[in-house]
């Protein structure tokens, strides 16, 4: 009888074969030479449930290799549930370091937030996108979604935009706030919020958008247009926070989280990007005190 | 040839046919007289070689019983379903030859959005019913290239005080606004940008005889102050008597009659338009 001996279990490097992730760069180079379009791509069964980050997490693992430094977000958050189980599972069928520190990424995967710190030319965000079609909302079929952008027929979107200010007198969304890739495709830049969409526009870096569930990868690649969509008598704004400050860092340059504490009954301010805030306190604590 | 001679629209040879087709109506002379079905096949020619010249300010009618070609015709200029075979021109659209049939489907959206305008029969297709009514008008204008809600909104008011809807309902959806209303929105929509070709499809059809009437003014007064050439497709006779100066009568995909509307009413040639002419007697 021959020795039962336990099977190894062994994954190809970055998790996926190689035919697969050929086939996301070459969807995502098609994404890159054409901003904003949704290129289609076979969305491959991941370790984590579909919605949980499987599209980012597929273009992270087709990019990644060797002397790669990861850095994973979740809503400005490097320790979340959903930012270590990505990094632990990259780091498992990698070698790859992972950091905290968005500046010393070469690769960054993000739920909902572009760090404080502008992306350099030399740095790939990789953002996880829910629902990719800007249009959805108010084109429920995809074939005709399809048809509205190939056409640039974009005045379905527009006229959600124009009952908003009839309605609320301002626009109300919030994130994931549609704006015009290089003048020709609307696109969704995920639920990140309005304060950093002006982030992607004319910007060194290259941003990816995978959606595993709708099997979607999109990019703004560096030095494009990207114009929130707004009328000319109700321009764009983004969130600000007049006198508040991270009661971290004392930041007031930087996305606050609000929170609020039952037991105190107090609303309290805290940086949103918590990478970015570790390395304020840092500095402050260099710098004397 | 002056400007006046050429005629803004033209149609020439207009075929749309219902299903496969075969080899037997393909040739649309193989069909049975009195017919629009393909005894082999099954399809249904439901516009079978229709011609006709729409000139600047001027009215045109088509009438015929349900199920004549009326709506196919006019959906077909519209571009809401694609035409099987034929021509059409429009002399301001690329100073006239091109078939705007075969034009791209940009091109196709231009002209829905700036030399045409559809009102349908039904006010739910031709309205987004749960936007609202000055939204409705919105999409109009965006889709031409305004980006300024005030002045949309503007625009969008004197549309809708044109005909007569109170500046008040501007910001209510058409879904909660009588027939009539609903009609009257649909037109100041179609009007949005001033297009200088106007289809009509049955929109009087359903409403009654004093907001009918209303309907017919307006339609009136649009084409005397903007001299808008207007296809009005109706099987009522009363309303094409009152509107149009020249009728075409559609029977089963053809037109058996062409002619000045007092000629058709008063001398009806074609058996079907007599039947027609006297139904209404």
């Amino acid at each position: 009888m021959a020795m039962h001996t336990p099977l190894k279990q062994t994954y190809n490097y970055a998790f996926l074969d190689e035919g697969s992730k050929k086939e996301i760069r070459r969807a995502t180079l098609k994404a890159v030479a054409i901003p904003g379009y949704q290129v289609p791509f076979a969305s491959r069964e991941m370790p984590i449930g579909r919605g949980w980050g499987t599209g980012g997490l597929q273009l992270t693992l087709s990019l990644i290799g060797d002397g790669d430094t990861l850095k994973v977000i979740d809503q400005g958050n490097d320790d979340s549930v959903n930012a270590v189980s990505i990094k632990k599972l990259v780091q498992a069928c990698t070698n790859v370091a992972v950091t905290t520190d968005a500046e010393q990424a070469t690769l960054i995967q993000s739920r909902h937030r572009i760090p404080e710190v502008p992306i350099r030319a030399d740095q790939i965000l990789v953002f996880q996108v829910p629902i990719p079609e800007p249009l959805r909302f108010v084109e429920p079929k995809e074939k005709k979604s399809k048809h509205l952008h190939a056409e640039m027929d974009y005045s379905g979107i527009w006229l959600r935009l124009y009952e908003d200010i009839v309605k609320w007198g301002k626009i109300s969304i919030g994130a994931d706030y549609p704006a015009l890739a290089h003048k020709r495709y609307i696109f969704a830049p995920s639920p990140i919020p309005r304060y950093d969409l002006p982030k992607l526009h004319q910007a060194e870096g290259l941003f990816l958008f995978g959606a595993g569930r709708e099997k979607k990868i999109y990019a703004i690649p560096p030095y494009t247009d990207v114009e929130p969509l707004a009328f000319d008598d109700y321009p764009f704004e983004v969130e600000h926070f007049e006198g508040c400050s991270c009661r971290l860092c004392g930041s007031t340059d930087s996305f606050l989280d609000e929170l609020y504490d039952e037991a105190a009954g107090q609303t309290f301010y805290q940086c949103s990007d918590t990478g970015y805030c570790r390395k304020c306190r840092e500095r402050g604590a260099q710098h004397g005190k | 040839m002056g400007n006046e001679d050429r005629p803004l629209l033209a149609v020439r040879h207009l075929m749309k046919r219902f299903g496969k087709g075969c080899a037997t109506c393909r040739n649309p002379q193989n069909l049975p007289s009195g017919s629009s079905h393909c005894p082999h096949c099954g399809s249904v020619l439901a516009c079978n070689d229709i011609s006709f010249d729409l000139y600047e300010g001027e009215i045109l009618g088509i009438v015929g019983e349900s199920g004549s070609g009326k709506s196919s015709l006019v959906q077909s200029l519209y571009f809401d379903s694609p035409v099987t075979s034929g021509s059409a021109t429009i002399a301001t659209y690329n100073k006239g030859p091109r078939n705007i049939f075969l034009e791209s489907a940009q091109q196709k959206r231009y002209i829905r959005n700036h030399l045409m305008g559809m009102v349908y029969q039904n006010p739910w297709i031709g309205l987004k019913m749960n936007f609202s009514s000055g939204g409705n008008i919105a999409e109009k204008l965006i889709a031409a290239g305004d980006f300024n809600v005030r002045a949309i909104r503007s625009r969008a008011a004197d549309l809708l005080d044109h005909v007569e809807i109170p500046i008040t309902r501007m910001d209510e959806a058409p879904a909660h606004f009588s027939g009539g209303m609903q009609q009257r929105v649909q037109i100041s929509k179609a009007l949005a940008n001033k297009p200088p070709i106007l289809l009509l499809d049955e929109v009087t059809t359903g409403l009654d005889l004093s907001v009918q009437a209303r309907v017919l003014d307006l339609i009136r007064r649009i084409q005397r102050e903007n001299r808008t050439a207007m296809l009005v497709v109706s099987h009522d006779l009363g309303v094409i008597r009152m509107l149009c100066d020249r009728t075409l009568v559609m029977k089963q995909g053809r037109c058996i009659e062409a002619g000045l509307t007092d000629q058709i009413l008063e001398d009806p040639q074609h058996t079907y338009t007599q039947l027609l002419v006297h139904s209404l007697l």
